[in-house]
């Protein structure tokens, strides 16, 4: 199965990532990992290829790494994935709010309604 | 991330303890609450309808409930609880977020909705809120769920934001 998989700097983000590298090192499945620029995040976009780069050394695999860009990352994941025949992306996200409650940003938004491709949302 | 506020402060609303009498004759005290009553809490939270939960709130096991009223029942919360004799029939809450604002979750137990102790609870907490100084308060509530909107519209809730899964709604007091 050839997957997508966003990464936009967000805790949960980082999390969605050394889940699927876990998973993908069982299924051999083929990973891409695409780094986007989340506005919501404080973070550079360097320091979030750092990261990501880090985690994946960590994880002994060597899926390909590669810029969203464009000011619409949710729109470009989507059109990646058509594009090039992904068959599954995967996004971390649904932060709490201070009462607990679930809330999914709008780049996440933006892929769960908008995708013809499935979409796993880890949280 | 800037909220935006309806530019008027909002009436002052009535303070807790009140006794109110529902659409179906019941008297209800409306009062304030705190970590000492976490246990009628917890109890009313299992009786929840798992149906009527909001964005993953309440929480459906004993522990994860227990875990979350610690979080809201906390002393920088603003909590009350509408009682019918020995049962809390609901409870509504104000927990600060970063911004020195406050996020506002209201829930009533499936026997006592549609009887009025809604507006009740909501209008008391933020009344409890003003006495406390606070003066920022939103929301979020799922766009389908137009009896919460409207009661929100009612007490003097604004629209700040439509364009996410959730509506946004504020309030200045």
């Amino acid at each position: 199965m050839k997957i997508l998989l966003g990464v936009g700097g967000s805790e949960l983000s980082y999390q969605a990532l050394t889940e699927t590298l876990e998973r993908v090192s069982e299924t051999g499945d083929e990973l891409t990992v695409a780094v986007f620029e989340n506005g919501d995040i404080d973070a550079d976009l360097e320091t979030v290829q750092q990261r990501i780069q880090e985690q994946i050394d960590e994880s002994g695999l060597e899926p390909p790494i590669r810029h969203v860009e464009g000011t619409s990352p949710g729109s470009e994941l989507v059109n990646i994935a058509e594009s090039e025949e992904f068959d599954r992306i995967v996004l971390g996200g649904g932060g709490r709010s201070p009462l607990g409650k679930i809330q999914l940003g709008p780049i996440v938004e933006f892929v769960l309604l908008n995708a013809q491709t499935p979409v796993t949302l880890i949280r | 991330m800037t909220r935006t506020y309806p530019d008027e402060p909002a009436e002052e609303f009535p303070q807790p303890p009140r006794t109110i009498t529902d659409r179906k004759d019941r008297p209800i005290d409306v009062i304030p609450a705190d970590d000492a009553d976490t246990e009628s809490l917890v109890e009313m939270y299992l009786d929840f309808d798992p149906a009527d939960r909001a964005q993953g709130i309440p929480p459906v096991k004993e522990e994860a409930i227990r875990e979350w009223l610690e979080t809201i029942l906390d002393g920088d919360c603003v909590n009350v609880v509408a009682k019918h004799d020995d049962t809390v029939a609901g409870h509504a809450t104000l927990v600060p977020d970063n911004e020195d604002e406050h996020e506002l979750a209201i829930f009533v137990l499936q026997a006592y909705q549609g009887a009025g102790i809604g507006t009740a609870l909501v209008e008391t907490l933020l009344g409890h809120g003003q006495a406390e100084g606070i003066d920022h308060v939103w929301l979020t509530v799922e766009r389908w769920n137009d009896p919460a909107i409207s009661l929100y519209e009612k007490v003097g809730f604004e629209i700040s934001s439509a364009e996410s899964f959730e509506i946004e709604m504020a309030i200045r007091l």
